[in-house]
């Protein structure tokens, strides 16, 4: 999809968030000198193309008491990742699932799934739950925690026009 | 902070989608027997303390032309913070993570399109004399991160 000058506008407007007031909408309408359902119609087809993922809220884990983390690795039969990836990325503990290729022979894991847990412990009994779930559908799998941030910068668009 | 069931059905609830309508609190409130006010209350007191990082739409980046990939390479221990301050001065490098595996250094990187991508991975490999693996994303399986209700 093409996104327009006044599409721009709107994220610029909304990727830090939406106001909690009883009409957010009319809210960030009238920050632009726009119409509530102009920008309403606009974020519905943001929305429809993918532009939008969801409107949604962001759980802070560390304050939900889930402060440890890894990302599981799977090698899962390629015929039927779609099913298992399906899967995995419902189970309340997977934040982020993906299919990836693999890089071999440095690398043959295909599935990716960060796992959360309120210890190292948890995290480790909940990648056995999820072998258990793939049974012999999944070949091999690991877990990759992380020690250290090494740069940590906001993906945030750039303003730009057109 | 301690989250009520309440709090927690909010944040299982708001994690799956938030309607486009005039009054979109008063409208998740009723599903949870809630008015919008009350509803208004609880997010902003979880979002002041911290229990919610960001409310409002996630914009896919790539679908606006931008473009990402995981990349991630075997970095020998000794050569580990020459590599790091190499990788890290690369503007698309978006964010750097060491990690528990042979393949050690995990970065993401970000361009305004899908062909810069092979260039800035094969500069880095030039840069350091190490392999880039890349790992671009192929498919999403996303339902959400669940918080026990």
């Amino acid at each position: 999809m093409t996104i327009d000058a006044t599409d721009r506008r709107i994220i610029a407007a909304t990727q830090g968030g939406l106001p909690l007031v009883p009409a957010p909408y009319a809210a960030v309408a009238a920050g632009l000198g726009m119409k509530e359902d102009v920008l309403c119609a606009r974020l519905r087809e943001m929305q429809a193309q993918g532009v939008i993922r969801r409107i949604a809220v962001a759980p802070n884990h560390y304050a939900l008491g889930m402060v440890a983390n890894g990302m599981s690795v799977w090698d899962v039969e390629d015929g039927q990742i779609a099913e298992l990836g399906t899967l995995v990325g419902a189970l309340d503990y997977v934040s982020h699932c993906y299919e990836r290729p693999r890089a071999l022979p440095a690398w043959r894991y295909n599935l990716f799934a960060m796992i959360h847990g309120a210890s190292r412990e948890a995290v480790e009994d909940k990648r056995q739950a999820i072998a258990a779930l793939l049974g012999p559908a999944c070949r091999a799998h690991d877990i990759l925690y992380s020690t250290r941030i090494l740069k940590k910068t906001g993906l945030r668009l750039r303003p730009k026009e057109g | 902070m301690t989250l009520d069931a309440m709090d927690r059905r909010i944040l299982n609830r708001l994690q799956e989608g938030f309607p486009i309508v005039p009054h979109p609190f008063e409208a998740v409130g009723a599903e949870l027997g809630l008015s919008g006010c009350d509803l208004v209350a609880r997010l902003e007191r979880m979002q002041a303390e911290g229990v919610i990082t960001r409310f409002g739409p996630f914009y896919d980046a790539e679908a606006m032309g931008g473009a990402f990939c995981l990349c991630a390479m075997a970095v020998p221990e000794a050569e580990f913070d020459a590599v790091v301050t190499k990788v890290n001065a690369r503007p698309e490098v978006a964010h750097n993570y060491q990690r528990t595996h042979r393949l050690n250094m995990w970065f993401v990187l970000a361009t305004e399109t899908e062909g810069e991508i092979a260039g800035v991975a094969s500069e880095l490999e030039r840069e350091t004399g190490l392999r880039v693996h890349r790992f671009p994303k192929l498919r999403e399986f996303f339902i959400g991160f669940r918080v026990a209700a």
